[in-house]
């Protein structure tokens, strides 16, 4: 992947809920939202707490630690902009703060996998504009 | 009110199906439309509901090319492939208030010839969530969204390929006695096990077909249904379930339950039967473990044993539980689950051929969709 040239991967179109996620990630953090109401974190970003119904927001950054929860490996590609990619692994992690995300996991085998494997979030920024969070083999907490 | 033996089906058709069809999709639903009114011994005019799916072809153009005069109701579920069981609760409800007679319910497309299914979901709203925040990560299809489900179903209970590889060759032998299925070359476990790797753990013959045709049916009142050509499958309970977290599996607290296990318990008591009672089981089968998860979550084993249970034979014509007679959407064809329906009712009226259950006097059906909706019918025969 480089910062120039033709990105032929399909990209994100950012709403004005989760615009401060996408510009969070473009300065190198995780930004989850935090209810403004009750302090309850949740993820993906949208406009309102399914607890307590407030749309107030706060954007709180997240550790970046988590443990594996899930994971596939993809061998084929459903899109021309991932063929160089493959096989690629995407994990499904815990974060410490409660919520989940998804992201390419580099630099584990295959045979390593397990669930509750520690990992943390590294980011690298694919086009102008845009950048993307990945993960790594992280520290046991 | 309930919904129980509020309604029918009266009606099923079917086109051929193929990997490429050389016609429209409306054509092709406008011709599995037409046998399935035929089939239930009605005229085009006496259809006044449609339930289309949502796939560009809309209830004007059935108006239009049908020639129905006076359509009362329309609607749309739009819960993927749980979409045509979820229609069928539509279409009772609709009856059972007195707002129409006869819905007709068509699916069809060119699924394999145009539009394949890594780029139609792109284009599709209930993958909204997902598009922003996972497919521009490489997270595109849906065998990539569904695999950790599997994947983790596996690390927590010892599921293997194996086990669901043979949910994929039980549902090849069956297709086998169709005649009007794509799929007919026979399958072992070990050609399922040497089938390439998709997004693992999910081989290429744990994912379904693409599939180019039309399926249609037709619902009634159950005390109209009595009246037509065919003995009415009676719709004794009907529900549809959402998973926690609906746009996105990847926060979903439980990620090995589906939508199905909040509605099969409501279907179940509707219809007042037990599983014991279920004859013949048709399970939504977009990918193997979807099937084995679903067996789990309508009850028929605990959660976690669905492995075990497909292994046993269970499932195959002859078994406890005989699954997907007519191939499902693994080796049929992919016909968003209303070729399910069609051949339920098929089973009930004792017109399944080579496949046919022995007695076979209830049966239910399923529907899975998009990020883990859920739809189930348990019918019997009238
Ligand atoms: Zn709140």
């Amino acid at each position: 992947m480089s910062a120039t040239g033709t990105y032929n991967k399909l990209v994100p179109e950012p709403t004005p809920h989760s615009a401060p996620y996408w510009e969070g990630l473009n300065r190198g953090k995780l930004l989850l939202q935090k209810c403004g109401g009750c302090g309850e974190i949740r993820h993906y970003p949208r406009p309102m707490c399914p607890s307590c119904h407030s749309m107030e927001v706060e954007w709180v950054e997240a550790s970046g630690r988590g443990v594996i929860h899930s994971w596939t490996i993809t061998h084929h590609a459903f899109h021309p902009g991932v063929r160089d990619d493959l096989p690629y692994t995407l994990a499904t992690v815990d974060l410490e703060e409660g919520v989940r995300m998804l992201a390419q996991l580099r630099g584990v085998p295959d045979d390593k996998l397990r669930i509750g494997l520690p990992v943390r979030v590294e980011f690298e920024t694919v086009k102008e504009g845009l950048t993307l969070p990945y993960l790594v083999p992280g520290e046991p907490a | 009110m309930s919904l129980r033996e509020k309604g029918a089906i009266t009606g099923v058709g079917e086109t051929a199906y193929s990997r490429e069809s050389g016609r429209s999709v409306l054509s092709l639903q406008l011709e599995a439309s037409l046998k399935a009114i035929e089939d239930a011994g009605l005229k085009p005019t006496d259809i006044d509901g449609v339930i289309p799916y949502a796939s560009g072809v809309v209830a004007e153009d059935f108006i239009t090319n049908l020639g129905l005069p006076d359509l009362r109701f329309s609607a749309v579920t739009p819960l993927g492939g749980a979409s045509c069981v979820a229609a069928v609760q539509c279409a009772v409800a609709a009856i059972a208030a007195g707002i129409c007679n006869h819905v007709l319910i068509p699916v069809g497309r060119n699924g394999a010839s145009q539009g394949r299914i890594g780029m139609r979901v792109q284009q599709m709203p209930q993958f909204r969530v997902v598009g922003e925040f996972e497919m521009p990560l490489g997270a595109i299809a849906p065998a990539q969204l569904y695999a950790p489900m599997a994947r983790r179903h596996m690390e927590l209970y010892g599921t293997t390929s194996r086990q669901l590889g043979e949910i994929a060759v039980s549902t090849r032998a069956n297709a086998m006695l169709n005649g009007n299925a794509v799929m007919t070359k026979p399958m072992t476990i070990e050609d399922h096990q040497a089938s390439r790797m998709i997004s693992d753990p999910f081989r290429l013959f744990d994912c379904s077909l693409e599939s180019d045709g039309s399926c249609a049916i037709v619902v009634s009142g159950v005390e109209r249904a009595r009246d037509l050509r065919k003995p009415p499958v009676v719709v004794m309970g009907v529900a549809e379930g959402h998973p926690d977290s609906p746009s996105v599996i990847t926060q979903r607290p439980d990620m090995t339950r589906f939508g199905l296990a909040k509605a099969a318990p409501r279907a179940f008591e509707m219809a007042g039967v037990k599983h014991d009672d279920i004859d013949v089981a048709e399970i939504y089968d977009c990918f193997t473990f979807v099937v084995m998860c679903q067996l789990e979550d309508l009850g028929f084993c605990k959660k976690g044993e669905g492995g075990p249970f497909v292994e046993s034979g269970a499932i195959r014509l002859g078994g406890k539980l005989p699954v997907n007679t007519h191939g499902g959407l693994l080796s049929q064809a992919h016909m968003v689950g209303m070729n399910h329906i069609a051949e339920l009712v098929r089973q009930l009226r004792g017109e399944a051929g080579k496949a046919q259950v022995r007695d076979a006097e209830i049966g239910l059906v399923t529907g899975y969709g998009d990020m883990g909706d859920g739809s189930v019918a348990i019918m019997r025969r009238g």
